[in-house]
């Protein structure tokens, strides 16, 4: 494994960050063991459907994507450099208009290579949730 | 024609010379993941916005069967295999099956060579007809 870097997800997420999570405007809600929570505020240049109002599916996979990553990292403990294999995103609901989504990506199960992850979103309530995730991460010099 | 979230992300549109449209994605920092890499969750933007470009084509060449026909993603999976690099990225979607409720579409992402692509989509949507 190349050097690891113990992982905070505050400090990871803290402050305003850049790149296409940061021109979403993703920001870090909390964390716990093997999980990390993020949120996607609601706002009128992500919408995908003009008539609707509804949020596109894009930025609600790439809030998903990055939750899931992080919930790799928590797990571990360390920061180690891997890239999304797969991710499939069921589509339950459309995201209320207004709202902000509020996605959770939990690590489940980390081999020498590949790390199995799953996640929800929801935008208020998580026994309604608009969003499932299932996919896969890869760390080509290994998680361990 | 295309949502805010398709400018937000820069698309346009590049007509492919078998009549399928190519969305096209340029390198910036809002599309930017890790250093010097696009970030997957904008490639599969990308190709979502491309799909559903593709599904609106198809139903308008259905004719009076498409008209009005309103679409909503039942689920995407999305495989990732290369890492995209600074230079613009081009997506193309198959309407692989229209049906009356449900149309299935294949898309994937490339950004030198389509034979080398640097992501792939499957994609389900709902079709609901007046």
């Amino acid at each position: 494994m190349a050097a690891a870097f113990p992982f905070d997800p505050v400090r990871f997420f803290g402050g305003r960050f850049g790149g296409h999570g940061g021109r979403l405007g993703i920001a870090f809600r909390e964390a716990g063991p093997d999980w990390v929570e993020l949120e996607l505020p609601y706002r009128e240049d992500l919408i995908g459907d003009a008539a609707s109002g509804v949020l596109a599916s894009g930025p609600i996979l790439t809030m998903m994507d990055m939750a899931t990553s992080a919930g790799v990292w928590t797990r571990l403990g360390v920061f180690v450099a891997h890239a999304t294999l797969d991710l499939r995103v069921d589509y339950l609901r459309p995201a209320t208009p207004g709202k902000t989504v509020i996605g959770r990506g939990e690590c489940y199960r980390i081999t020498r290579a590949i790390a199995f992850v799953r996640g929800q979103a929801h935008d208020g309530d998580p026994d309604d949730p608009l969003a499932h995730v299932a996919g896969t991460f890869m760390a080509p010099e290994g998680y361990r | 024609m295309l949502p805010p979230y398709a400018a937000m992300l820069d698309l346009s549109v590049e007509e492919g010379g078998d009549g399928a449209p190519i969305l096209v994605m340029p390198f910036a920092d809002a599309v930017i993941g890790r250093p010097g890499f696009l970030h997957g969750g904008a490639i599969s933007g990308l190709m979502e916005v491309a799909a559903i470009v593709a599904l609106h084509r198809a139903l308008e060449a259905e004719g009076a069967k498409g008209h009005g026909a309103r679409i909503k993603p039942i689920n995407v999976t999305v495989d990732f295999m290369r890492g995209g690099r600074d230079k613009p990225t081009r997506a193309k979607s198959i309407v692989t099956r229209l049906g009356t409720r449900v149309a299935n579409v294949e898309t994937i992402a490339w950004q030198d060579d389509p034979a080398r692509p640097i992501a792939a989509a499957r994609m389900n949507y709902l079709i609901a007809r007046d």
